[in-house]
């Protein structure tokens, strides 16, 4: 072996096209590579199709169970459904954030990184290398993109079945203002986005947890088993002064957006609950991830 | 002679390995040579948390344009170190460099130059072959996407898998599957391939196509790293050799001076034996040994034919003189220790 000949023969390494120049481009295809592995899953898939499924089964409930015969109890919303089918999706919404919702991001987020380590393909992943800042970021973004692709399926199946099984027509508010259905419809992608960023925050939950496990179940468990915790914490009034730094106490504050003008104060504190989970359950994801022995 | 040679050896001649002799690293590796060197750390140890200590001031010097073979039983902290050098793991202590770059600082530069296959092939089930290749082809910053098509067919058509691209990767054979991670090794030009037990689970057919593989990925300049507790496999391929017992870098040199050495021996056939024995003592002869027609002793760099004289002289029948050199395994054996006597 002639090494210093073959080291002489070889010419530098050029340097790859386009690497320091783009790599928003290089960003994008990790993405893309990511989104493609979740949303062609099939366990993903048929999870999303429960969560249009659930709608379906509501509305039907509704239908049956005779115009005119509520008593003003049960869930929010759920009254004002046999008038104007909009209001299935927030029936919807309000009955799946409470297990279905926080049970299929907890699958995914919990998933993202245990998954991989579970697998062995995150060594794999890391000696490329990835980079690991960039794995989590991406894995990350891939899961905020399921959770509104999941909020989404919730909203689009309750307005389909609301539309086919109730009438639809100008929506009154919380507030007692009518807007017309244009209006209405803005409102319900609004608050689409608001039940998706409390899904996001969630799952920075989730990301943190399954960075510290390569068995994706245990993840996942013990996001939801934290997700119920804070629930059940926030219908104890005897935890009140917690109840507003709990990671599930504001998901249910998008009635906010039915109001006219809109509660942006309830909104706001939400919107600040979740981005504050996000960063402090981001850095711990980072702190752990950055460091960690993957000997999986 | 094998049983009485093992326990001839065992401690004296253990001691012989680099990084027991000379625990200065930087004598060992001066930083200048680290520059050409496609391997190389300095003290590199590891703890886990349990306390038990996995790899243990080990300083490997992999030349570049080499292929290294990284010897040692199981669990003797090969792959601890393969994950240490891909920057998995961090060290507890000591520092290590990849063609000249230092690690860990420098593993989004130097890594994309580095393929590498650690404990087993592991891939996406659901996925075909060329779909996983995708995928890492994907999470590869440096990769451009627009040439990731011919580079993937290339690289299974390297491992002769481009039939079985399509397939779902659960459907892989073992022999199929340890393929495709060589191959996703494969994806890029690389200068340094680390290769760990690249050959566990293969088929003879399978094990003579990787070694095959291996030669002519070396035969185009890239340094090859690949650990194997199989000896007859190293031999075949290496030039390089480095050997781990229980942590530590027991040997590390070129083949020719693992078969070097070896402590030579000098063996007398004789019908006088035990008259042999009082010669080869009397010579200062180290480990003498007697047999039924035979006598045998360290030969400790005195000439044999030197030894014969005097034995000849002192008219001992020499009916025949023979200086047998240890083979390859008894030296492995010799420097690692017996099957099941693990040590720490």
């Amino acid at each position: 072996m002639s090494t210093a000949e073959v080291i002489s023969a070889r010419p530098e390494p050029a340097p790859q096209p386009g690497h320091p120049a783009a790599p928003v481009i290089h960003w994008i295809r990790f993405l893309r590579s990511e989104l493609r592995l979740i949303f062609l899953r099939w366990r993903n898939l048929a999870l999303l199709a429960v969560l249009a499924a659930l709608p379906v089964l509501i509305g039907v409930a509704l239908k049956l169970s005779a115009p005119g015969g509520d008593n003003g109890q049960g869930p929010p919303f759920i009254s004002q459904v046999a008038g104007n089918g909009v209001f299935l999706t927030l029936a919807s919404l309000t009955v799946l954030l409470t297990l279905v919702l926080p049970l299929v991001v907890a699958v995914v987020a919990g998933d993202s990184v245990a998954g991989e380590a579970g697998h062995g393909t995150l060594r794999y992943l890391l000696a490329i290398p990835a980079g690991r800042a960039r794995l989590l970021g991406v894995k990350y973004a891939a899961v905020v993109i399921f959770c509104l692709a999941a909020c989404t399926v919730v909203t689009a199946a309750s307005l389909a079945v609301g539309a086919a099984l109730f009438p639809v027509g100008p929506v009154t508010l919380l507030s007692g203002t009518t807007i017309s259905l244009g209006a209405g419809v803005l409102r319900l992608v609004f608050v689409t986005l608001y039940v998706a960023g409390a899904m996001a925050a969630l799952a920075a939950i989730g990301l943190a947890i399954s960075t510290l496990t390569e068995h994706p179940i245990g993840a996942i468990a013990a996001i939801l088993v934290l997700a119920l915790a804070s629930e059940v914490s926030d219908s104890v009034p005897q935890f009140a002064l917690v109840h507003p730094y709990l990671p599930t106490h504001w998901w249910l504050s998008f009635d906010a957006l039915l109001r006219s003008p809109i509660a942006w104060g309830d909104l706001q504190h939400g919107l600040i609950s979740f981005g504050i989970y996000v960063i402090i359950f981001g850095a711990i994801a980072w702190a752990r991830f950055s460091t960690a022995d993957v000997t999986s | 002679m094998s049983a009485g040679y093992r326990a001839a050896g065992q401690r004296d001649e253990v001691s012989f390995g680099n990084a027991d002799d000379e625990p200065q690293p930087a004598s060992v590796s001066p930083r200048t040579e680290w520059a050409q060197s496609a391997i190389a750390t300095s003290g590199l140890s590891k703890r886990f948390r349990g306390g038990q200590l996995a790899v243990d001031g080990v300083d490997l010097a992999v030349p570049r344009g080499c292929v290294y073979g990284f010897l040692g039983p199981n669990g003797s902290g090969k792959t601890t170190t393969i994950r240490m050098l891909l920057g998995l793991v961090q060290p507890t202590s000591g520092s290590h460099q990849l063609l000249g770059v230092p690690m860990p600082a420098g593993t989004n530069a130097v890594l994309p130059r580095v393929g590498s296959l650690v404990e087993g092939p592991a891939f996406y089930s659901q996925l075909s072959g060329k779909a996983n290749l995708a995928r890492y082809d994907a999470a590869d910053r440096t990769a451009d996407a627009r040439t990731a098509g011919p580079r993937i067919s290339a690289a299974l058509d390297r491992v002769g898998l481009l039939s079985a691209a399509r397939k779902h990767y659960r459907a892989y054979s073992l022999g199929m599957k340890q393929r495709l991670a060589i191959a996703a090794g494969l994806l890029g030009p690389r200068e340094l391939l680390i290769l760990d037990e690249p050959t566990n689970g293969l088929d003879p057919q399978g094990t003579r196509e990787v070694r095959g593989l291996i030669r002519e990925i070396a035969a185009d300049g890239t340094t090859v790293f690949v650990s194997s507790h199989l000896l007859a496999e190293v031999e075949q391929i290496c030039s390089h050799v480095g050997v781990m017992r229980t942590g530590k870098l027991v040997f590390q040199g070129t083949l020719d001076e693992l078969r070097g050495r070896g402590t030579a021996r000098i063996l007398v056939r004789t019908a006088q034996p035990a008259q042999a024995a009082d010669v080869l003592s009397g010579l200062g002869l180290q480990d003498v040994r007697t047999g039924e027609h035979e006598a045998s002793a360290q030969l400790g760099g005195q000439p044999p034919e030197e030894v014969c004289a005097k034995l000849v002289h002192a008219g001992v029948p020499v009916a025949g003189l023979d200086t047998p050199r240890p083979n390859l395994e008894d030296l492995f054996v010799e420097l690692t220790g017996e099957g099941f006597d693990v040590d720490g």
